[in-house]
Formats: C-alpha cells, structure tokens, sequence
C-alpha cells in the first residue's frame, strides 16, 4: 500500500498546444483498439451459460471483499491510535517500539506477511491450542482480516500522526487558554480539524485496501479474485478477468468520488 | 542449528537459491523503474496539454491502473496480452512472441509504476512557479532547453519524496510475480518452504531480506536527496 | 552483476520463447528441442530438490521420452493454475506434469495417449472420526485439494455437502491437514501414499481410494499439448509405445513404485 495520494488537476499548463496532436491521436487510438477488441472478443465468445454460473459466484466473491476489507480497516483503525500515539510520544521506547511496527509492516510485501501468518503460524499448531487463539488461525478469512488489519494499522498511525501534527500549536494554545483539560482540546478542537486533513489519505488507504486484498485469494479465500482465478482456471476463458476488472474499477472509482463529494462537503466553510 | 543447515548453500540448504531469488527481484525493479520513469514522466506531460484527446487517453490510462489490482494487472498481462500477441501474430504471420514471467512482471509493474509517477510528476509541475518558465524565456531560451536546464533538475528534487515512495511499492509489488512463476525471494523461499516444511523459518527469512531491501533503499534515497539539495544547504 | 543478470533473464524471456515459427507451422515443424511444461511440486511425479533440480516420475518419463524421440528437452515451471494458457500462450510446447486427460481440458488443448493411470483417495487425520469415503461421512466436513484439479473437480461432484478448500499446490493442503484446518484431502492414490509414508505424513491415513469417474477424470494421464500440433502428438505417442516396450518404462517405474502405474 503506497503513500501517493490521488491528486486533482487544476494549474495552468505551461506546455500547450491547440489542436489534437499526432500523440493523442495515437494514444486514443490505442484506447479504442483495445476497446474494439475486447468488445469483439466478448462478443464473439459470448457464452449466456458462463453469466448463469458465475454472476452470483462473482457477487458472493465481491461481498467477501467488501468484507474483508472493511472489518480489516475498522480493527486498523483501532490498532493504529496507541502506534500514532507511540510514534509522538517522549517516550523513547514507545517510539521506539511504534516505528519498528510502523516499518515492519511498510517495509514488507502484504503477500509475504500473509503468507508468514497463514503457513508460518499453522506450524505452531500446539502452541496456538495452549493459549486457546487456534480458532481464530484455524480459519483462512480471519488469518486474512489478521494480516491485513496489523498492516493498514501501520499505515494509518502514519496518516494520524500526519493529520494530528498538521494542526498548529495555536490551536492547543488557544484551547489552554480557554481553561479546557487536554482530552477536551484533543477531542473537540485538534480530532475535527485533523480528520479534515486525514479524510482523502484515509479514503486512499482503503482503496490500496481493495486491491491488495486480491492476494487474500492465495490462501484459499474466495473473494472477488479468487472467484475469477477459480472461474478463468475451470472456463480458460479471459473474459473472467475482464469481469473482475471492471468491477474492481467500479468500487474504486465510486470511493474516489465519493471521497470528493465528502471532502467538498467538510471543508465548505473553508471557501471564501 | 537445523536451520542454519537449511539456510545454508550447497545441495542440502536453500541459501544459494534464495540468494538467485534476491537477484531476480532486485533485476526486475531496477529494469522497471527507468521504463515506469519515462512513461510516467510522458504520462505527466500527456496531462497538462491542451490537446482534449491526449489528456483524456492519459486521464483513462491513470485510472485503470491506478484503480486495478496489481495481481489483477500482473494475470491480465500474462494470460491477456500473451494471448492477445499470440492472435496478432497468427493473423499477421509474423513470428511469435510470448512475454516471459519476467517480461510480464516488468511489463504489468511499468504500468503501475508509471500511472502512479504521472501524478507525482504532475504535481510536481505544478510546484514549479510560473516565472521559471517566463525568465527562461526571457533569456532567449528555447521551450526544449527550458525543460532539460531549467524545469527538469528542479522537477527531480521536488518530485523525488513521492518517487521514493514508489520505488518502495515497487519492490515490493515484485513479490506479486512470483505467483505467476517468476523464481524471485517469495517463490524461493514458498519452494523451500514446502520442501521442507519450516513455512514460519523461510517465509520470516524472506520478509528480513524485503526489510533489508527496503532499509537499503531508504538510504539510498536519503543520499539521492541530499544531493539533489545541496545547492540548497550551501546558502 | 545486476546489469548483466537483468539482461540474462530479458533475454531468457524473450529468446526461449521466439521460436520463429507461427502456431500453424507447429504441424510441420522440424523438432530438435521440445520445452516441456511441468509443475515441480507434485511429488512424487514432480517436484524440486534442495538444489534446485526437478525431480520425479513425469521428469524420468519425459526425458525417457525425450531420448526416445531423438530431441533436446528443456524444462519450464508453472503454477498449475495457468500451465494450460502457458502452454497456448507458446511458453513451452508440451505438458509433461500428471495432467489428466478429461474431455474439459480436450476442448482447449490435445493430448497424447495415456502414460499411467491412478484411481483418487482421500486421507484423514489418524484421530479422524470420518468412518468411510461416502458422501454421508464427509457431509458439512473441510476437503482440501489443489486448485484445478480433477481432484477439485471430483470432491464437488462426490461431496455436495462438504466445503471444498482448493489450494495453489499438494504442498500446501499438507501442511493445513497437518495443523487440522481441514479435515480431510483428496489427490492421487500414488501422492498420498508417498506423502503419508513420509515423516511428513505422519499426521494422516489413508481412509480408502475412490472409483475414477471417467466424466471427470478422463481416460489417464498423458502428455498435453498445443491443438492442431500432430506431428508432436505423433512423435510422443510412439515414444510412449517404445519406451513401454523396451523397459525403459519399467525400470522408471521401478525405481518410484513396487506396482503397476500404468494401468488397465
């Protein structure tokens, strides 16, 4: 999962031109070729029994994502406060302790960790039964919610920190001044101001969320792209892919949007 | 001190193997970062023209595979676009060409790498004020060598944090290619692991060698970025 | 180093897979060097050794066969989940990995004529409480198999009422019986019996072998390859006939199994 963040266009180009150009042409015309083709490809093995079989697979499958992601991002969302908290802290072994999780789990592939937990941790079958969580990695999906909530909790203690130090002094100040106890200032003045800031980073590390959720189709969780390895594998047919693709496409681009309208819809009182 | 064995070179440890596996990783990142470089770059001044049909394509290109999974992207290209090469060159009786894991991996990871870089690149343009481009003018420059002398050295320092980032996600999306074969760290290290039944011993070593990987190339980052600054530090 | 060894691996993807002939030439093309598919974690038919080296009874055969044919040989891995769009992709000519020849993979590739032909089996845990291999005794249990299989196929076909767990390779459904995520597995009769004679398998037990419904399994294994491709087919259907017939098969066979593989 990256840190780059979606970013809209606006500024002057310092480069222009005025009339479309041999580059976009060619360009688009690449767009549309491959447009072309896979119309005609789908069209020409256009199977009616495929959609029976497989339309309710890819839903369930689509489901099991959503799921996943979305409980992973919530158990994130929680493990991430004390990292944050940690990362700022005076601390020195709380700081410490929170940047090594912090690049433990940034600094390695999510396919490695899951496969660490999946396989690494079944090997230590007895130990997990003495201290009574073997239900818990017994199970495919919750090694899955496992990995990936330690791994979005590392990215988003850093976008917390981020958004919290985003917040001037004067605010803490202010608050002071007022009479107001820390929690108070930190609950009422800083969290709103910082989840402003955090709204589109969090929004990013949800989608990051979705795709790399994919690889949870590895360790035999059939969410939307275990489905469609399992569909294309029996069917050989590429259209399978092209199915999950638009679907992916689809949640993507609907949270992006939906990101814009929210975050139009916070800051209104920041427009002049 | 099984492991140790196991972790050894020779016939009976699978040290020399997983040794290859860090050299293929570390061969398909550095040959996808000049080619998601100078894509992304292109991508970046394909965005900012005033040519509606190339800021569209360019526009359609960042969402797809900004929006795509990368395993999704990796199994498109290798099944898809092998298949796709495999009818062109059956219609057009050329000879054939079919894209290796590698090749594929190179070729899915560009993409990536390159939707991501044009954004990077862009708001780095951005960054860049609009009297640069007027002085540059001013002095008798022409547009080309106001982008290779002026805009360019600045573009690199400030767009070079969010470059870093993707120089990171991409070393680790290599990872994603060992599912369709490529014999790079993961694949090694699942090969072993299932040979010899110590999952939790080689898929540890494995995520060690990415953390060294990765902590190696934050400090070549680190060096890359003082030096792009030093004209700054002098003052 | 790193320069040198991207341009190798470049190359090596490149080159190893331009042959200079269109698919269509495949009927009449002069074969001197045949790349073969497998998968190399299948033991005992294929696998990978410590150093790297494919191992097994599919890599004996096909280099057997190989000999046989008066070609070069040359070896590819591949996930088993991609080998069938490998092979028509032209990353290799032909799969030599225990494939079943069933009338599902017939419509996408052609295949020889058998080279050894196992019935199915299920193994348990020794403290299983699952009596036999009846659809009832396996009602609401966990079956591991590998992803695309016959094997796969078969359990959802023999076992309505059981939830099918379908792993990238054997390897895999082994270590999660093992740690008793499920509690059953379904494969070859030959690679459960290696597995559960193995220190490896000493977890587990054969509950019994099953009958090999033809509609699923086909008529055996034999070696796939890429449609329209006679000429191939031609030259490994009589090396699998002479290597039957001087020896060289069983003395193969020998060396892996103390019965006949090949099959009625």
């Amino acid at each position: 999962m990256s840190d780059a963040s979606f970013i809209e266009a606006k500024a002057p180009p310092p480069i222009a031109k005025k009339r479309p150009g041999l580059g976009g042409l060619i360009f688009a015309g690449v767009w549309a070729l491959i447009a072309i083709g896979l119309a005609a490809y789908i069209v020409g093995n256009w199977n009616p029994a495929l959609l029976d079989t497989y339309a309710l697979p890819y839903l369930e499958g689509l489901g099991v994502t959503v799921g996943l992601v979305l409980s992973s991002f919530v158990c994130g969302a929680v493990l991430s406060l004390p990292v944050a908290l940690g990362r700022m802290s005076h601390n020195p072994l709380a700081r410490g302790l929170a940047f090594v999780f912090v690049y433990f789990f940034r600094g390695t592939p999510l396919i490695a960790q899951i496969f660490l937990v999946y396989y690494g941790f079944g090997q230590f079958r007895d130990f997990f039964d003495t201290i009574g969580l073997w239900w818990f990695f017994r199970e495919a999906w919750s090694c899955a919610l496992f990995s990936l909530s330690l791994n979005t909790a590392a990215y988003q203690a850093e976008i917390l920190r981020g958004a919290i130090q985003s917040v001037p002094r004067g605010q803490w100040e202010g608050g002071t001044s007022l009479g107001l106890s820390k929690a108070v200032i930190f609950r009422k003045i800083v969290l709103p101001q910082a989840m402003i800031v955090a709204l589109r980073p969090y929004a990013n590390e949800i989608i990051l969320m979705i795709k790399a959720s994919a690889i949870v189709a590895i360790i035999t969780v059939y969410d939307l792209f275990g489905i469609t390895r399992q569909a294309y594998s029996r069917t050989f047919d590429f259209q399978t892919y092209v199915w999950a693709a638009l679907l992916y496409l689809a949640i993507v681009e609907a949270l992006r949007n939906l990101t814009n309208l929210a975050e139009k819809r916070l800051t209104r009182h920041l427009v002049r | 001190m099984e492991s140790l064995t196991l972790l050894g070179f020779g016939p009976t440890g699978w040290g020399d193997e997983i040794a290859w596996g860090v050299v293929v990783t570390a061969s398909l990142a550095l040959a996808t970062l000049p080619i998601g470089l100078v894509f992304g770059f292109l991508l970046a001044l394909a965005k900012q023209t005033e040519d509606k049909l190339l800021k569209l394509s360019a526009d359609i290109y960042t969402t797809i595979f900004r929006g795509l999974p990368e395993l999704l992207t990796l199994f498109i290209v290798y099944f898809g676009v092998n298949n796709a090469l495999q009818s062109f060159s059956r219609a057009t009786g050329l000879p054939d060409i079919a894209l290796s894991s590698f090749v594929s991996g190179m070729v899915a990871l560009g993409f990536v790498f390159s939707a991501f870089a044009s954004e990077v690149f862009l708001s780095a343009f951005r960054a860049i004020p609009r009297g640069q481009y007027e002085g540059s003018s001013a002095l008798g420059l022409s547009r080309y060598q106001t982008m290779i002398l002026v805009v360019l050295p600045q573009l690199i320092r400030i767009a070079l944090p969010g470059l870093g980032n993707l120089w990171m996600n991409l070393l680790k999306d290599t990872a994603l290619v060992s599912v369709i074969g490529l014999t790079d760290i993961l694949r090694q290290s699942q090969i072993a692991a299932r040979v010899t039944r110590e999952p939790f011993l080689f898929f540890g070593t494995a995520i060690v060698i990415y953390l060294v990987l990765t902590l190696l190339s934050s400090v070549a980052i680190g060096g890359i970025d003082r030096w792009t600054k030093r004209g700054e530090m002098a003052k | 180093m790193l320069t040198r060894s991207i341009l190798t691996l470049m190359t090596a993807g490149f080159l190893a897979t331009v042959p200079a002939h269109a698919q269509e030439s495949d009927a009449d093309k002069d074969w001197s060097t045949v790349r073969i598919g497998t998968e190399g974690a299948y033991p005992p038919f294929n696998y990978l050794d410590a150093s790297g080296e494919l191992k097994g009874f599919d890599i004996d055969i096909a280099k057997a066969l190989c000999d046989a044919m008066k070609v070069e040989c040359t070896f590819v891995t591949q996930d088993w989940d991609g080998m069938i769009p490998a092979l028509q992709n032209d990353n290799y000519d032909a799969i030599i990995a225990s494939m079943s020849i069933t009338p599902e993979r017939e419509e996408q590739i052609d295949f020889t004529n058998k080279y050894y032909q196992t019935p199915p089996a299920i193994a348990v845990p020794k403290d299983s409480d699952i009596a036999g291999t009846t659809k009832e005794d396996l009602s609401g249990k966990a079956i591991g198999a590998q992803v695309s299989t016959t094997h796969a196929r078969a359990a959802e076909a023999y076992f309505p009422d059981a939830e099918i767990r379908q792993y990238p390779t054997a390897e895999e459904y082994k270590l999660d019986i093992e740690s008793g995520r499920i509690d059953a597995v379904m494969d070859d009769v030959v690679v459960l019996t290696e597995w559960l004679n193995s220190d490896a398998g000493a977890c587990c037990k054969l509950l019994g072998t099953l009958p090999a419904d033809p509609e699923i399994y086909g008529r055996g294994v034999g070696v796939g390859l890429r449609k329209g491709n006679d000429k191939l087919k031609g030259m490994f259907n009589d090396a699998i006939a002479t290597i039957r017939e001087n020896g060289t098969y069983k003395t193969i066979q020998d060396q892996y199994f103390d019965f006949d593989v090949y099959g009625g």
